[in-house]
Parts: C-alpha cells; structure tokens; sequence
C-alpha cells in the first residue's frame, strides 16, 4: 500500500466520531470484570495456583496426619475440606492487590483514570471478577473432596450457602489487599506482604486442626480469628448443623473490613500519583 | 472571567496559571503558564527530570495542582474535571495498554468503556487497527508487539472517539527511526482532523520537525516559548560553521575565532570542523579575515541559524541530555 493510500485512510478513521451516551458505573464496571476474566485465557497460571494448592493441602495433610489428628483419613476429610475451602479462597485474595498493583506500575490505570466514567469501576470490575474466580476456586476443592471421599450431611442448599459465605468473606477481604497493593511500589513486595500477612491468619485458626488440645491463650487467639469463625460457620453449613452465631460473626467481620479498607482504597486510589 | 474572554477572542486548547506541583520538598512543577492555541501541536522540549510529565499529568486531570488553575478546552480543570476527560486523551509515557490482552481486546475493552455497543466497539477496534498498521496483530499478545507497535496501539486506544486534544507522552522515546518515522505521520495526520496535540520530547529534531510551538522546559520552569524559528532567534542571529582544509589548525583556529569574535567558540564531532555564536552576521567576515591572516586556509564554511541543540545549551548551560542518560526515566 502506498504512502498516500495509507495516510487517506488514517485520516478516514479518524474522523469525527458520534458520542455514544455516558455509560452507567455498572456497565463500565462490568466491562472491567471482562477485561479481568479475559486474563484467565492468557494466564491460566492464576487457575494453577488455586489448583495447586488445595489439592496439595488436602493431599498432604489427609494422608500425613489425618489418621493421627482424627482417628481415620476418612473422617479427618469431612472436618478438612470446609476448612481448606476457606484456606484456598482467602489465599486468592492475594491476587487483588498484586493485580492493582500490577496495573498502576504499568500505566494502564492512568489511562483508565482519564476516561469520562464512574471512577472506582475498575476496582469493582476487578473484585467482580476475583469473584468469579473465588467460585471457581471453591468448586475445584468441592470436587476434589468429593472425590477423595468427602461426604457432607448437609443439603445442596446448606453446601451452597457455605460457599456464598465464603466468598462474601473474600470479597470483605480484598479491600485489605487492594490498601496494600495500592500502597506498595511493587508487586512483588504486595505478594510477599500479603503472604506473610495471611499465613499466622490461617494457620493460627481451627483449618487443620480442632483447638481443643491448644494452650489456654493460643486457643483464644484461634476462636476469636475470623478465619475460624468462617471455617466452624462453613463446617455447620456443609455438616447439616447451621451454626447461626457464627454465621452472625463471619458476616458483621465482613461489614468492619469493608466499612474500613474500601473508602481507604477508594481515597488511595483516588489520590495516588 | 477573563479566561472565557480569551477563549471567545481566540480559541484556547489550554491556558493555564502558575502550576506548581511539589513531592515532598520538591518542586516537581514550579509555576506553569501556559496560552496553547487550538488545532496545533505544541511540545514540551526538556531533559529527564524537567517536569514534563507531571504537567501533562495534571492537565489530564490525573494529578491535583497545588497551586495555580487551568482551563482546558475551555472547562475548568478543578471545577470540571469530569467534562475536560471527555475533552482529552492521554497517551501516557509507559504504554498504558494492557499486555496480557491482544490488540483488538485492547481497543474494545477502551470502546466499551465510552460507551459503544460491544458489535461497534468491534468495528471501531479494526478499523482503527487497520489505520494504524497493525491489523496482522489483532489477535497478537500486546506482550509479543514491538516498542513502536505498542506505541501505536497506544495511540489508537486514545483515538477510539478522536480527542478535541490529545496529550502525547514521549511517543517515540527508545523507538528506532522507521518506528518513529510512524509515529510522526500519525500526530501530523491528527492535527490535520483538527485534534490539537500537546507532546513531550527529548529530542531536539522531533520538536523542530512536527511542534508548532515549543515550551523549553528545565526544572519545573518554562525557560522559553515560541516557534522552534523564534527560539533560535532569540539565542543569538545564528552560528557560523568552518570546516579547515587541514585538521591540525583546529586549536589555533578556535583561538582566533573566540578573541576575534568574544564569544564561545565549540568543536564538531568533525575534526576539521569548528561552530562558533556569532553576535551579529557582520562578525562573519570579521572572523574569516582573522583566519586568512594566519594563513589557515578554509574548505568551507556557511552562517545558519542555531540548532535546537544550541538553543538548549545557551537556555540551561548544559547540553540536552543523550540516549545514556534518558534510560532510568521515572514516571
Ligand atoms: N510520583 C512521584 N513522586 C516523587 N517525585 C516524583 C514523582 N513523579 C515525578 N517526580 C519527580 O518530579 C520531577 C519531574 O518529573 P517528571 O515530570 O516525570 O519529569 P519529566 O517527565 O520531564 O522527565 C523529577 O525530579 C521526578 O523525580
Ligand atoms: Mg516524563
């Protein structure tokens, strides 16, 4: 193609074009969660960590210690797979703030703050789409239970309301990681933050295993940690024995992380240079 | 207000008063007038450092101001910020597309978010692929694009619905010629749609070639404005370049030029060539009779106007900064 043909249709699509009306924050919101699921295609690496883990998790301590801790592998699966459900998506969370972080280092989230739109909607779109991701994270460890022998009393309805729980946590949990990713230079430091941030969490909690034979003050600890409210609350609800208390603290933990970390982020992401 | 005045009389692209913008202590920005009329392009000429950024930044509404105000095509940039965004685009300094996704993802993912149906957005995204070159890598990883490849992805993203000013950052900073040649084209094409362009430069020759107007920008201040004409004027009445048919004479010719002429007198990467200011052209011959007399026989010579590097090195006393010294650019 010519010089001239080339520039005659540079200047073609570059002609005046007709405004579409403003869209809603909803639509532009959306339109970011797509731009976050569309990423999964290209880096499935993120599907591989949520994999992973769980299986490993699982695997291990089902088959090392699960005899020990509960009397057989079997029973000690029916008291580990709510409690690995939850470890797994509160890991995801991480990804959240990586991803921010990701995005401003890179300049992707200057252009997005030029545009003429609802301005947290990239934020949303992206927790939207963690979302999305902490489901099919749960399905993957629900399956694997499953499989390996897994047999829960409660009903469909039980075992889905567990799930939603869980990730009514996560999402409350996020606005934690979007502060940190916001804050830090990079993503590597919000990765490693965040990590050594959520391991005390989850491991000092009723995950693995029953606080019972704890130390008075390390029992304490490990009742009061949301993350055990979370596991006893989704063990209820898959076990067929709904434990109202709890349900009543994962939820009002949820409200005190969201009423705290989102106008922090949103200030954040607002005023960041 | 005087500002609507202005913007009545002759259409203003940007008119802005004592920008400062500081980090921590420092005074990244310090002081900013700015008057840019509709319809041209006008750059930002200034070494790594200098502030250019951040002022681009804070007339996209990016970044807030501490002091001073602007109005940018005609809407008040504190008061309305949400109506100068539908006004400008920004090209940002570091590719603002998103790497994971490939060129047609890109510039829909922009479409949607103006507001276009997902089947126009479509469109619109190869049409604009296909203006700028790069519709065999529609469905490419902007990862796997090359620096000038991603730069002009870039730019389509801001031309989605074509900009009234559209706010280019270094567009061509570590492109090679061919890549940067493209570039060129594209912002000429623009402002021939009558999209006015604010672009930042290190090179000397991309703002003498494609900017109408051009702020010299060093520490946070503009130490001169005009046409790239107007700014080698007010330097000096040009330079006088010799070229000595033997070498070896260039030291004692540089000593006769600087006390026949007062003024300093620099050495070419030529080794027989030598450029010295001249304070008025009738100097000139004052200059090559001191040569003739000392029996330093000239192969060639010519009076020009100064280049934009000589401007710079009379504006800040030192040289525009090179390639080298360009890498470690922050923000
Ligand atoms: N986010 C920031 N935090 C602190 N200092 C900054 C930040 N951005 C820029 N600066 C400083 O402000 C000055 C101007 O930077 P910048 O506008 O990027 O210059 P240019 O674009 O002309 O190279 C530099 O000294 C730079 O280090
Ligand atoms: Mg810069």
């Amino acid at each position: 193609m010519s010089e001239e043909q080339s520039m005659a249709k540079m200047r073609a699509a570059l002609v005046e074009q007709e405004r579409p009306p403003r869209p809603n924050g909803i639509a532009t919101s959306l339109t970011f969660a797509w731009r976050a699921l569309l990423k999964i295609k290209y880096v499935p690496e993120q599907l591989l960590d949520v994999t992973f883990f769980p299986v490993m998790f699982t695997l291990m301590f089902t088959y090392l210690f699960g005899g020990a801790l509960a009397g057989s592998t079997s029973q000690y699966l029916q008291f580990l797979i709510p409690g690995i459900l939850v470890q797994t998506v509160v890991f995801t969370t991480v990804y959240t703030g990586v991803s921010l972080n990701d995005d401003i280092s890179k300049g992707t989230f200057d252009r997005f703050r030029s545009l003429p739109i609802w301005s947290p909607s990239p934020l949303v779109g992206a927790l939207i789409a963690d979302t999305v991701r902490y489901t099919i994270a749960s399905i993957i460890v629900i399956v694997l239970g499953l499989i390996l022998g897994f047999r829960p009393a409660g009903t469909i309805l039980e075992i889905i309301a567990g799930i939603i729980l869980v990730l009514i946590f996560a999402f409350s949990l996020s606005w934690i990681f979007t502060v940190i990713g916001l804050i830090l230079q990079t993503s590597k430091a919000v990765m490693g933050i965040s990590m050594t941030l959520l391991f005390p969490v989850t491991f000092a909690s009723n995950i693995f295993v029953d606080p019972a034979t704890m130390p008075g003050w390390l029992r304490a600890t490990v009742n009061a940690n949301p993350v055990s409210m979370l596991t006893t609350a989704v063990r209820g609800l898959m076990g067929g024995r709904v434990a109202f208390t709890e349900i009543i603290w994962v939820l009002i933990a949820s409200a005190v992380l969201i009423l705290i970390f989102s106008p922090i982020t949103m200030y954040l992401y607002r005023n960041k240079r | 207000m005087n500002n609507d005045l202005d913007t009545h009389n002759q259409p203003l692209a940007i008119k802005a008063i004592g920008l400062v913008k500081r980090f921590g202590k420092h005074r990244a920005v310090d002081g900013i007038d700015l008057a840019i009329p509709q319809g041209i392009v006008y750059g930002f000429l200034g070494p790594n450092g200098a502030g250019k950024t951040t002022t681009m930044k804070m007339l996209a509404t990016l970044l807030k101001p501490d002091e001073g105000s602007a109005q940018v095509m005609g809407h008040d940039l504190l008061k309305e910020p949400d109506a100068v965004r539908t006004r400008v685009s920004l090209t940002g300094q570091f590719a603002s597309v998103d790497e994971d996704l490939n060129g047609i993802e890109n510039l829909i993912l922009i479409a949607r978010l103006m507001g276009y149906s997902s089947r126009i957005a479509k469109k619109r995204a190869s049409e604009l692929l296909d203006a700028f070159g790069l519709q065999d890598a529609a469905k490419r990883q902007v990862k796997k694009y090359s620096g000038g490849m991603r730069r002009r992805l870039d730019i389509a993203a801001s031309m989605i619905i074509r900009p009234d000013l559209l706010f280019l950052d270094e567009p061509t900073t570590g492109l090679d010629p061919r890549s940067r040649n493209q570039i060129w084209d594209i912002v000429r094409a623009l402002v021939t749609t009558g999209t006015t362009v604010l672009l930042t430069t290190q090179y000397l020759d991309e703002a003498d070639q494609l900017a109408d107007r051009i702020a010299v920008i060093d520490h946070g201040k503009i130490i001169a404005e005009g046409t790239s004409g107007e700014l080698k004027a007010s330097v000096g009445s040009g330079v006088l370049h010799v070229r000595l048919l033997d070498p070896s004479t260039r030291a004692q010719a540089q000593q006769l030029l600087s006390d026949a002429l007062g003024t300093p007198v620099r050495l070419s990467s030529d080794p027989a060539a030598l450029a010295a200011q001249l304070a008025g052209t009738k100097a000139a011959s004052k200059a090559l009779a001191a040569l003739d007399a000392n029996q330093i026989e000239v192969s060639e010579f010519s009076l020009g106007q100064p280049s934009l590097d000589e401007v710079f090195l009379t504006l800040t006393g030192k040289p525009a900064e090179n390639e080298e010294q360009k890498e470690g650019a922050k923000s």
